[in-house]
């Protein structure tokens, strides 16, 4: 029994820590399926953050903070668009110029409107999320297996966890099932075609970035409204990135993306669980491997070790009509 | 890079279009400034003088400086080839044990200039190693090398802090450093180059990787424009399909020139290891490797354009501190934006402004010969 409430511990920080993960790489996949190559990942959500702490301890509103976020780390992504949608810039350069842009201005505006080091006020009540309970969670706590899984798995979470996993069949929905997903696929593989179709290339790939800058922000509104209670300076910490890895290891596909992150949130979580921990025959595994792994793994699986990852075939480059 | 547009004369292309750019960089940047309540004019003003006032400053800025210029050169030489090497920052972070390790061995028994030596060589070969792994995979699995890059910045990242608590640490000691080297572990500094122009450096620690910049600055204009090997990068930037036709190794181009560019970045950890600090610290690097990145871009890639523009961001760290004095609300951070900033409107919106100065440019007559004596390049 111990080892399952342990397990189930485990568990628990690893949806906690993959949200963050999953929102972004949703929201990368649908940027790079329709061509745009998105490294600024990282940027748009601490944007989005530091605008849903801002807003949410001005207002005392946690929803108009997520809002908030949304419409920077849109604003964010509209940059991007431009640059490398219609002034066919590089994408890779304009998505390290965002991020930069936003690491050093989410601490400028954060000092000089809050003065408290780069930091936004430490929210509470409304201001932040809390943890909301599935029905019949009490009673069933007592239930064996069943109910340590229903109530400290399953339930307990922040309204924005349920919908990050929702929106993973939702996209799958988007991308397979609807004519928009239909076209955003087919812009990313051969424009030319599209284009031919009678179907502007430059707004559909105009709405996948919007659709991208759409969940970097709630990505960020989770960081900085439920999983703490504020905006702290460089609180992406490299998410974005890890985000972009799972991505990659999950080859753009939506529900891979799902498990892909909830692969490298377990890492992170058994990472902090395991610190000053021995294993067995190994000894203590320096807490530094286990933060460079899902690094090591998405270069494994690059070099073609484990599978094959093939980008959509347009990504990357800009879209130039024939004249 | 090719130029989608109409053909404009050298000195539009390379001197006017880049400083519009630039300028426009610093607009929007001064608009941060104001957003935040103070005088952009003031800060500049602030700038300028904290980073050229005095001497110390002039060393201070020559200082930052000397890291861009290598950090520079390896996106540049990159970016001939056709390849983003984001991974500057891993690669001079891990190029720090080419420095730190021989220091370390050496530091009590040799004097400076046989150090110096080994150094280069080992920061170079280590960064050259972390960046042969990307390189490799690029030209062989075909995996991206703008991703592996990141991934190993990561990588480098995680496997230094482990490296520096658990095994280069004296023990005994709380702080993740190396320990302090010896006297031939210390570079000496300029005071005798600049004393004589009347500009006293003293206190800065300015030091000889100076001009080990500016000798590998020429070295690397040689390679790319002056060798069989860099006509053949420049071709594979241009058109790896033109290289290929031509009977040139693909493969082998482009791993050479990922570990070139590694080695260069790797030397970039001389000047703080070896010339400031005189010990390996956590985190040393201090996005230096990023910076090269604006550096490269703003300098065009070209040697004569790197020098300046890494020169001007040794001016924005050293002035941006002397601001942050009097300016609480302007911090450091300032100086990420205007970096951002600079690579937004110099490197993936270039063009933008490019119609309207080719559109003025003919309207005023500019249909005579170009002077080539103006030229910037």
């Amino acid at each position: 029994m111990e080892f399952l409430d342990t397990l189930i511990v485990l568990l628990q920080s690893t949806i906690r820590v993959s949200v963050p993960l999953i929102l972004a790489a949703l929201a990368g996949l649908y940027s790079e399926r329709s061509g745009v190559f998105d490294i600024g990942l990282e940027g748009k959500m601490l944007g989005g953050a530091f605008a849903a702490g801002a807003v949410a301890a001005i207002t005392g509103s946690a929803w108009l903070g997520v809002l908030a976020a949304i419409v920077v780390a849109v604003a964010l992504a509209l940059v991007h668009g431009f640059a490398s949608i219609t002034q066919r810039g590089n994408q890779i350069v304009s998505g390290v110029a965002i991020n930069f842009i936003a690491a050093g201005a989410t601490v400028i505006l954060g000092q000089a409107w809050f003065h408290q080091g780069g930091r936004t006020p430490p929210l509470s009540g409304g201001a932040r999320f809390t943890t909301i309970d599935l029905p019949f969670a009490a009673e069933l706590a007592d239930v064996p297996v069943v109910g340590a899984i229903y109530t400290n798995l399953l339930s307990g979470h922040y309204t924005l966890t349920y919908i990050a996993f929702a929106l993973v069949p939702f996209t799958w929905w988007v991308l397979f099932r609807t004519r928009f997903g239909l076209r955003l696929r087919a812009v990313g593989e051969n424009p030319g075609a599209v284009d031919t179709a009678g179907i502007s290339v430059i707004w559909l790939r105009y709405r996948a970035v919007i659709c991208c800058g759409i969940l970097t922000g709630i990505a960020g509104a989770y960081l900085s409204l439920a999983m703490t209670a504020g905006f702290v300076k460089g609180m992406t910490a490299g998410k974005g990135f890890i985000a972009l890895a799972a991505l990659i290891f999950a080859k753009w596909k939506p529900v891979s993306v799902m498990y892909a992150c909830l692969l490298f949130g377990f890492l992170d979580a058994l990472s902090i669980r395991m610190q000053g921990h021995r294993l067995p025959l190994i000894g203590e595994v320096p807490v530094q491997f286990m933060q460079a792994l899902p690094y090591v793994l998405t270069v494994v699986l690059l070099a073609g070790f484990i599978g094959r990852a093939i980008p959509p075939k347009a990504g990357g480059t800009p879209y130039v009509k024939e004249r | 890079m090719s130029a989608p547009h109409a053909k404009l004369p050298g000195w539009v292309d390379y001197g006017v279009i880049p400083l519009v750019n630039l300028v426009v960089a610093f607009l929007v940047a001064g608009l941060v400034v104001l957003l935040v309540g103070e005088s952009p004019i003031r800060a500049a003003a602030l700038l300028i003088e904290g980073a050229f006032g005095y001497g110390e400053g002039i060393g201070f800025t020559l200082y930052y400086a000397t890291n861009f210029i290598f950090t520079g050169l390896a996106v540049a030489i990159a970016f001939h080839c056709g390849l983003f090497n984001i991974g500057g920052e891993g690669q001079a972070y891990v190029a720090g044990l080419g420095v730190a390790i021989p220091c370390l061995w050496l530091d009590a028994s040799m004097p400076w200039y046989v150090v110096f030596v080994v150094v280069i060589f080992g920061s170079a070969l280590m960064g050259g190693l972390w960046a042969l792994i990307p390189g490799y995979l690029q030209a062989k699995r075909g995996s991206h090398v703008v991703i592996t890059t990141i991934m190993f910045n990561f990588i480098a990242s995680s496997l230094m802090v482990y490296l520096l608590i658990d095994v280069l640490k004296p023990r005994g000691s709380m702080s993740p450093e190396t320990r302090t080297f010896a006297e031939g572990g210390h570079l000496p500094k300029l005071d005798w180059l600049f004393g004589p122009l009347g500009i006293d450096v003293g206190g800065s620690p300015l030091n000889l990787s100076f001009l080990l910049a500016l000798v590998v600055s020429f070295i690397v204009w040689v390679i790319v424009w002056r060798t069989r090997f860099g006509y053949q990068i420049r071709t594979m930037g241009f058109s790896p399909s033109a290289a290929r036709y031509a009977g040139m190794k693909e493969a082998r181009i482009v791993i050479i020139t990922m570990v070139m560019s590694g080695a260069l970045a790797g030397m970039m950890a001389i000047n703080p290891i070896m010339g400031e600090q005189h010990r390996m610290q956590l985190d040393f690097v201090g996005g230096a490797g990023f910076v090269g990145i604006a550096v490269a871009l703003m300098g065009r890639s070209h040697p004569v354009g790197i020098i300046p523009a890494a020169i001007l961001f040794g001016m924005l760290y050293q002035g941006g501190a002397e601001i942050s004095f009097e300016m609480p609300q302007i911090s450091r951070d300032m100086i990420v934006i205007i970096q951002g900033l600079v690579i937004l409107f110099a490197g993936a919106m270039e063009h933008m402004f490019r119609p309207t100065i080719a559109r003025l440019f003919t309207s005023l007559g500019g249909g005579r010969k170009p002077q080539p004596a103006t030229a910037t390049e």
